[in-house]
């Protein structure tokens, strides 16, 4: 139903013209934006420009008022909600870490694990080997191995956002949202961050939405700007930074 | 010489006896008619009836009436008639004159059901010349009702001299009802008898006309049914109106327990489920202020519920900020616990209430300005009802101009809108908590004065109103009183339009199935907020 | 080897508490029947019935627990499942007694004859076999629960919201109930039952036997609800309580997930009430009251929610409390020690008794089983890991 019969675009991420606003403030305005497979953008924007709603409208918790947004050239993700969407592959890190606190690390990474979710097969489930090494592995790359039995409400700010990316990793999606993930982390763990995304970018597409300048440039993509609902300016971070409307946007006013 | 005076002294004597006797014979034709009434007759009875009503003797009502009544006593030896009024004194019915009292041997004039069919008539006719008007209005409608043939040359007789628009009205029915059913009547006149009654229009004319043979000449008969549909589709459009009415009553009613509630819910999340009891404790306050004013004040019962309402408010709405300060500033984010912790205030503070006015009704009266009913076209509408409504939308006005125009109530929407913005816009959440929490319990406790005017005061009565309350609110949505507004009267006329249709209960049960998929489709009711924040 | 699927989810607490219910289960009946009347261990007969009337208080409390615990869906109306189930059990009660009725009448209930109905309801057929009502009992409920679910659910409402309209439920049906034309007693119930599978309801023996298939219940009802909690499908449910957002961004169907556990839980309540209904002998209306489903929801809070056991516990203790009361001189005062119990429980010990405790023992057995892990990672490394960045 949602199946077009030819591709309309190569894009990953396709929004065209969507427009959202609440109660009569303008959210989304025009906003045109496209993702290629396998690309990671880094999205920067004043406060209230619209960043993690637009990272709403993709993941189907806003339904927009107008505008397209497809999924690998295929799907309408206007019609889908959020469990539908997730499980096309599209998954999110939010700006707040929302991990299920009072259950374990592992628990944690073993609910995002993108096998069976329906009633019956998390009622059944024994667990394979291979789930359980696809788990050891993860904890590795977020660094958790060894607190994988101690409750996701015990750790650190920044190690919460890390688990969340880890059930990101979990997840397994072919696109990752990711907002704000150094927000509260040491000079150290943004660097670390920093790796681990592009690490994560060699076989995902990723956009990540950031307000830190340094952590923007260690990722060296390619980076969109929004402001008031819509794109502003496209191009290298040095591009970007350069362009007036940019400086005027975010220092001046 | 004396052989002369002894016969004509006898002569004398008899003529003297004979008058004696003769006296009441000729003593008038009134003095007669009463005296009928002492054979123990039936068309005896009958024919003094008639004799005394048309006599024009201002006698005659005091004697039908109290032969109506059994008042009328007669003493079959003596002859006399007397009159017993209501009072218990005694006067004699021929002369009016007063009397000790009444002989033993005096019993009450028989009647049977024809004639007190004629007694009606009689009294019918000697009403409709009445001094006072509204005496004269009953008495037409009682030959409306009875349309006795009888009564039709009184009715003439009155309409002749009727000057009163009112009462000309209800005489020409009055003989049109007569003539309807007056077996040699032209059929002339009983079409213009139809027309008189359709234009009366209501369920005594309907009443009427379906009750009219069928043997009437097609072209009566067929005015007739016509005159009958038109009357039954106007009566039904009355019927509607009542029901839009008892409706609006009762989404005023819904309206006034509900605002507090969603004041409080729209506010800090929180659902009180002691509400209720708010409102009992309102309603207990009049109790209590009607209570001292009966021993002490008498006289004030008039101004009980001016008194009753800020005190009410005051009662209630310390009761509020006291449980907010104790209870739920602790239990703040945890709404499900909130819910809990306030039943088991509810149980407390009904239990509280049983033992220290026991558990059953307590009397609250009506004011004289909230007592009694007037009409409106063909439907009743009753003064406490309509104080009611008035006084919610009053009450209903003045909320919204305080949320909008004074500094509590805007600091009260922000922090519905987005709680943690205002906090950190400086506004002291915790202190505008407890004054919502106030406001809303006080505004309950109001609801409770009103409520008493209309329902028993006992300690459920906070049950029997907390589902509907919630209802209110989950259907009208929060944030917005006009939600809560719409949503009451809503369900108020909805309640009212199912009730005569599926009845009482089934109506109810309706409602609340039609609530819950109504949830269905709007999750947080019918004016909800949007935007991120409120999601939180 | 495999452990049984309902037994692997046994930790020790879980043991203790099967354990125990199983020892009352067996002791008691024996003590009432085999024990000679007034010996100091014999238990009498009124006990066991009341006794009996715990237990299947504590299986509802289960199953409010496993919704309300585990997927924080607060039922405020979950007695009108318990009702429902017992009002089946009562139908076919009903049918038992047959023309040994007040009427006499073989084929119609006592209240049918006093209401001049001349036959039966079609809603009454089946019931005079046992399995039907049986069926029934787990069915109706279930379904219900499934419809309401169902709506609710897929709308998204939850919170207070969710609650308030559970509540309207059970207030529906308590208005329905209580008409006499609805063809269930009216106001008077279903009662005066004579014998329940040929065994005379009263009899020592039969209560013996109820209050022993109740203990057996709770047993199977805390067993599912283990293996439910401790499955993957518990952790989800654990994840949409906190948060339910969060879950749905993963890729689980949250409406599905809620809508199962609340049907299960609404069919292990119709058991509780089919249970609870030959103890008692009588069902009416009045147990829709939405007063009592609250009351249920406060044993849950006292014994701890999330715990199970703990939920099970707090429905004896609270009920234990009530009968004490309520037979005392101190009667007047039970409806405000409830009020204040509800107030106390969720402000002072919102985790209930055991949750408390749980609470209190759990940091000693998680540094033990942190020291464990620690002790077997150097072991295979050879060397401690450095710390994870704080």
């Amino acid at each position: 139903m949602n199946v077009m019969d030819t591709r309309a675009t190569s894009a990953l991420l396709y929004l065209d013209g969507v427009h959202v606003s609440f109660d009569g403030f303008h959210a989304i305005n025009n906003l045109s934006l496209t993702l290629a497979p396998g690309e990671m953008r880094a999205i920067i924007g004043p406060n209230g420009a619209g960043k993690t709603t637009m990272m709403d409208i993709i993941t189907g918790k806003t339904k927009p008022d107008e505008g397209s947004v497809l999924f690998d050239g295929i799907t309408d993700l206007t019609r889908l909600d959020e469990t539908r969407i997730a499980e096309l592959g599209i998954g999110r890190k939010f700006q707040k870490p929302t991990v299920f606190e009072s259950q374990t690390i592992e628990d944690n990474l073993l609910l995002a694990l993108n096998v069976d979710h329906s009633v019956r097969g998390t009622l059944f489930w024994r667990g394979s080997k291979a789930e359980a090494e696809r788990i050891d592995r993860v904890l590795e790359i977020i660094r958790l191995t060894d607190a994988r039995r101690r409750l996701a409400g015990s750790l650190s700010h920044g190690q919460k956002q890390w688990l969340e990316i880890g059930m990101l990793l979990a997840q397994d999606p072919k696109l990752l949202l990711v907002d704000e993930p150094v927000a509260g982390m040491t000079d150290v763990e943004t660097h670390q961050t920093a790796e681990l995304l592009k690490e994560i970018n060699k076989e995902k597409t990723v956009m990540v939405v950031e307000h830190d300048m340094t952590f923007v440039r260690e990722l060296g993509v390619k980076v969109t700007c929004l402001h008031e609902g819509t794109v502003l300016a496209e191009g290298t971070i040095d591009q970007v930074s350069s362009n007036e409307r940019v400086i005027e946007v975010y220092l001046g006013r | 010489m004396l052989a002369n005076v002894i016969p004509r002294l006898r002569a004398l004597a008899f003529s003297a006896i004979l008058i004696a006797f003769a006296l009441p014979a000729f003593a008038g034709p009134f003095e007669d008619a009463v005296g009928k009434f002492a054979n123990d007759d039936f068309s005896d009875t009958e024919d003094a009836i008639g004799l005394i009503a048309n006599s024009g003797n201002p006698l005659a009502y005091p004697i039908i009436s109290a032969l109506q009544d059994g008042r009328l006593m007669a003493d079959s030896d003596s002859k006399k008639v007397y009159v017993t009024g209501t009072d218990g004194k005694s006067i004699d019915a021929a002369t009016g004159a007063a009397v000790a009292s009444v002989p033993d041997s005096a019993s009450a004039v028989r009647l049977n059901n024809r004639l007190r069919r004629t007694v009606e008539a009689a009294l019918g006719g000697l009403t409709l010349q009445s001094p006072d008007l509204s005496t004269r209005l009953a008495a037409a409608q009682s030959v409306f009702k009875s349309h006795e043939e009888g009564a039709l040359p009184a009715v003439e007789a009155a309409l002749d001299k009727e000057t009163n628009k009112t009462a000309r009205q209800a005489l020409s029915e009055a003989r049109a009802a007569i003539l309807l059913f007056k077996s040699d009547a032209t059929d002339t006149e009983k079409l213009d008898a139809i027309a008189t009654l359709k234009a009366r229009g209501d369920q005594e004319a309907l009443a009427l006309l379906t009750g009219l043979g069928s043997d009437q000449p097609p072209a009566v008969a067929s005015v007739a049914a016509s005159a009958i549909s038109s009357i039954q589709s106007t009566l039904a459009v009355w019927s509607m109106v009542q029901n839009a009415w008892y409706g609006l009553s009762l989404g005023s009613v819904l309206l006034l327990a509900a605002i507090g509630l969603a004041i409080t819910f729209g506010v800090m999340g929180v659902i009180n489920m002691a509400h209720g009891e708010m409102v009992m404790l309102g309603a207990y306050t009049t109790f209590v202020v009607q209570e001292a004013i009966r021993t002490r004040y008498p006289g004030l019962f008039d101004y009980s519920l001016l008194i009753a309402v800020p005190l009410a408010f005051l009662v209630a709405g310390a009761v509020g900020v006291l449980i907010e300060r104790t209870i739920i500033r602790f239990l703040y984010g945890r709404a499900l616990e909130t819910l809990l912790a306030t039943w088991g205030l509810s149980l407390v503070l009904q239990q509280a209430v049983r033992t220290i006015f026991g558990p059953t009704n307590r009397e609250v009266g009506n004011p004289s300005w909230m007592s009694g009913a007037f009409d409106l076209g063909q439907m009743t509408i009753t003064y406490n009802r309509l104080w009611i409504l008035c006084f919610t939308l009053a009450l209903f006005a003045i909320l919204l101009a305080m949320l909008r125009f004074t500094a509590l109530g805007l600091q009260m929407r922000a922090v519905t809108q987005n709680r943690r913005m205002a906090a950190s816009m400086g506004i002291a959440t915790s202190r505008v908590d407890a004054l919502t929490f106030g406001l809303g319990s006080g505004i309950a406790g109001i609801a409770g004065v009103a409520l008493s005017q209309i329902d028993n005061v006992s300690p459920n009565l906070g049950q029997s109103y907390i589902i509907d309350s919630f209802m209110v609110v989950v259907f009208g949505g929060v944030g917005n009183l006009w939600g809560t507004l719409v949503g009451a009267f809503t369900l108020g006329i909805a309640n009212k339009f199912l009730e005569p249709v599926a009845g009482a209960v089934l109506g109810k049960i309706a409602i609340l199935v039609l609530i819950i998929l109504f949830i269905q489709k709007r999750p947080r009711g019918l004016f909800a907020l949007k935007g991120r924040a409120v999601e939180a | 080897m495999t452990p049984h699927v309902l037994t692997r989810s046994l930790d020790r607490g879980a043991t203790i508490f099967v354990l125990v219910v199983a020892a009352c289960g067996v002791l008691i009946p024996l003590s009432n029947l085999l024990l000679p009347a007034g010996s100091l261990f014999q238990v009498p007969t009124y006990l066991v019935a009341l006794w009996g009337k715990y237990v299947c208080y504590a299986i509802l409390a289960l199953s409010i627990d496993l919704i309300w615990g585990y997927c924080g869906i607060l039922s405020l109306g979950h007695g009108a499942f318990f009702a429902l189930g017992g009002y089946a059990m009562g139908m076919y009660l009903m049918r038992q007694i047959g023309a040994r009725g007040v009427y006499g009448n073989p084929n119609l209930p006592d209240f049918m004859v006093f209401l001049n109905w001349q036959k039966l309801p079609w809603y009454w057929s089946g019931f005079d076999m046992f399995w039907f009502a049986a069926l029934m009992v787990i069915v109706v409920p279930g379904l219900l629960a499934f419809c309401f679910g169902w709506f609710a659910f897929r709308s998204r409402v939850t919170g207070v919201y969710l609650s308030i309209i559970t509540q309207a439920m059970t207030y529906a049906l308590l208005l329905g109930f209580f008409r006499n034309d609805f063809g269930f007693g009216g106001n008077n119930g279903l009662t005066d039952f004579k014998d329940i599978l040929g065994f005379n309801v009263q009899a020592d023996g039969t209560r013996a036997a109820l209050f022993a298939l109740s203990c057996l219940g709770l047993i199977i009802a805390f067993l599912i609800c283990r293996a439910v909690v401790t499955s993957k499908l518990g952790k989800v449910l654990i994840a949409i309580r906190d948060a339910e957002s969060r879950t749905r961004f993963i890729g689980y169907r949250v409406e599905s997930y809620k809508l199962f556990v609340f049907t299960l839980s609404a069919c292990m309540a119709g058991v509780a009430g089919a249970l609870y209904v030959p103890q008692v002998g009588i069902i009416n209306p009045s147990e829709f009251a939405p007063g009592n489903s609250i009351e249920a929801v406060i044993w849950v809070a006292v014994g701890g929610r999330g715990t199970l056991a703990g939920a099970a516990l707090g429905a004896i203790v609270v009920n234990y409390a009530k009968t004490f009361f309520t037979s005392g001189p101190l009667a007047p005062y039970w409806l405000f020690m409830l009020g204040a119990l509800f107030i106390l429980v969720t402000l002072l010990l919102p985790k209930g008794i055991v949750g408390t405790f749980s609470a209190w023992w759990g940091p000693f057995k998680e540094r033990r089983l942190l020291a464990a892990d620690a002790a077997s990672a150097a072991r295979e490394d050879g060397v401690s890991e450095p710390n994870p960045a704080e």
